[in-house]
């Protein structure tokens, strides 16, 4: 019961509300009974196995995916900046990472190149979308997502590609950009100890929300338990601690049997 | 030596490559050929159903490939692969074409104009149809670009920033059953494929920006229908299979002078 005194108070700042959605595809109900909302300067973060529905969660907030039954809102004029978990360009397009940061409306030259000297890819910005490399090609989606200062932050598995340091880097921004913005941090991670880290609130997703609240409460909670067993106590001994590197952390990870690459 | 016909020949040809060069860059994006493919087809059942019916062969072919492409969309993702679906729609509707139109007995002799097209038998009538669904594409692709482009690059980060993906792809959709309708005289039904992707994926090489391949598949298509038509002048060849050939062979020409200019620059 610990983990659901973390819903939030602020209702008056709700970006995005979902009530009793549900999702199904193809026969399978891919999300049950979702009641979820978003409010404005929040970092969230849902953690969940395999095919548990985190992609399509996300999917379904932005009106990608049509909600079986209930509903989602969003606040008139939300912003969303959206960096999905994987985004195939096809070679025969000619675009380079600039140009795709303009689309689909042009901005001032000046606005790109300090997005692109803050992602950390300036010398990229007239090389071809495609021959950019994983890492890369994150990043360059990740500016992108910035460029119109959105009121949402959604990142679906967004530290895919990146090397460890790039990941560290990466998830030690998302703090910073809270803090500029002002904006909401909605994301799906693998990563459990960085996300442990980095989070208000982590939401723990098998179908339905198995638990939600403070990360310390949810990894005591036995759903959290239930879904991910005890073998990440590592990671959340990092977290409670606040420690900052351990090298056996990955180790621990692997054996939960979670490849990086997740499609649902 | 240029006679009427020739010059009514020569403008309905670059009528049809102006619209199918940006709709054909979207087609080569998407990977949307075979959607192409399947959707001209189709229009041999539009070419029976207007014989029958004694209306225009524009509104038949029109409102058949539209039929078609929306069927396809609607049936799709539901338990069939997609190209598979297509071969079905495309060779099904082909061959019902095909049989219903020889029905129509006093048209047997023509069929060869629907299949390849007739290019140099179009009237002062079929010039100004072209053109107008020709204007209409153009516009329609103009209007959208920005929101089509990025449609094409992700529907999911379409959505994410207010737009509707499907709405763009209904666009998309439309202007092939136009191009497919006011192309059927000038190609025929097996070739107009051809016009929408050779000139796209020739302009490719040459291009760093999408609108740059848009431009120059216009360009390409408008060298390959003049080409093509002197060609078959000269030559004696059909036309429309001619236009399809000299923009073939300009496809080859720019991916040798490609691969030869990186190859250069390489070394």
């Amino acid at each position: 019961m610990a983990v659901s005194r973390a819903t939030m108070t602020t209702v008056d700042k709700t970006l995005i509300q979902a009530h009793q959605l549900n999702v199904h595809l193809g026969g399978n109900h891919v999300l049950e009974h979702i009641d979820f909302n978003l409010a404005r300067g929040e970092i969230v973060t849902i953690v969940g196995p395999n095919g548990s529905g985190k992609s399509t969660f996300l999917r379904a907030l932005i009106g990608a995916i049509r909600p079986t039954t209930g509903s989602v809102q969003q606040m008139p004029g939300l912003r969303v900046g959206y960096v999905p978990q994987r985004l195939h360009i096809d070679s025969t397009l000619p675009l380079t990472v600039r140009r795709f940061l303009k689309l689909p409306h042009a901005h001032e030259p000046k606005i790109i190149d300090d997005a692109l000297a803050r992602a950390g890819i300036a010398e990229r910005g007239d090389a071809s979308m495609t021959g950019l490399s994983g890492g890369q090609f994150q990043r360059a989606l990740m500016a992108r997502a910035l460029l119109d200062k959105p009121d949402v932050l959604m990142l679906d598995e967004a530290s895919q590609g990146l090397d460890q340091a790039g990941t560290a880097d990466f998830y030690r921004q998302i703090e910073d950009i809270r803090n500029t913005l002002g904006c909401a941090v909605l994301m799906v991670s693998h990563d459990l100890h960085v996300v442990m880290r980095a989070a208000d609130r982590v939401i723990c997703l098998n179908q339905h929300i198995c638990c939600q609240g403070h990360p310390e409460a949810v990894s005591v909670a036995p759903e959290y338990r239930a879904l991910f067993g005890t073998e990440d106590e590592q990671a959340l001994a990092l977290f409670r601690h606040d420690l900052h590197h351990h090298p056996h952390d990955n180790r621990k990870k692997a054996d939960m049997g979670q490849p990086h690459n997740e499609a649902s | 030596m240029f006679s009427d016909f020739m010059l009514r020949a020569a403008l309905a040809g670059l009528g049809v490559v102006l619209a199918a060069a940006p709709l054909g860059c979207f087609v080569v994006w998407r990977r949307m050929a075979f959607f192409g493919a399947a959707t001209a087809h189709a229009a041999v059942l539009g070419v029976a159903l207007s014989l029958a019916l004694s209306i225009s062969l524009f509104v038949g072919v029109l409102a058949v490939s539209l039929l078609m492409a929306v069927m396809v969309t609607l049936l799709s993702g539901r338990g069939y692969a997609m190209d598979t679906l297509l071969g079905v729609m495309a060779h099904a509707s082909l061959a019902f074409g095909l049989v219903a139109v020889s029905f129509i007995t006093d048209v047997r002799i023509d069929l060869m104009a629907y299949l390849f097209g007739d290019i140099l038998a179009v009237g002062n009538r079929d010039v100004i149809i072209i053109w107008g669904g020709s204007i209409l594409v153009i516009a329609l692709m103009m209007w959208r670009w920005p929101s089509l482009l990025l449609a094409t690059v992700s529907d999911d980060l379409a959505y994410a920033e207010g737009f509707r993906p499907q709405r763009e792809e209904l666009i998309l959709t439309v202007s092939l059953a136009i191009v497919v309708a006011v192309a059927i005289k000038v190609v025929g039904v097996l070739l107009i494929a051809a016009l929408l992707i050779i000139p796209a994926a020739t302009a490719r090489p040459l291009s760093s920006t999408p609108e740059q391949m848009a431009i120059g598949a216009a360009a390409i298509g408008a060298v390959a229908v003049l080409g093509g038509l002197w060609g078959s002048w000269h030559l004696d060849t059909p036309t429309g299979p001619t236009i399809v050939c000299v923009s073939a062979i300009l496809f080859a020409l720019v991916n040798l002078l490609a691969r030869q200019f990186t190859a250069k620059s390489v070394h």
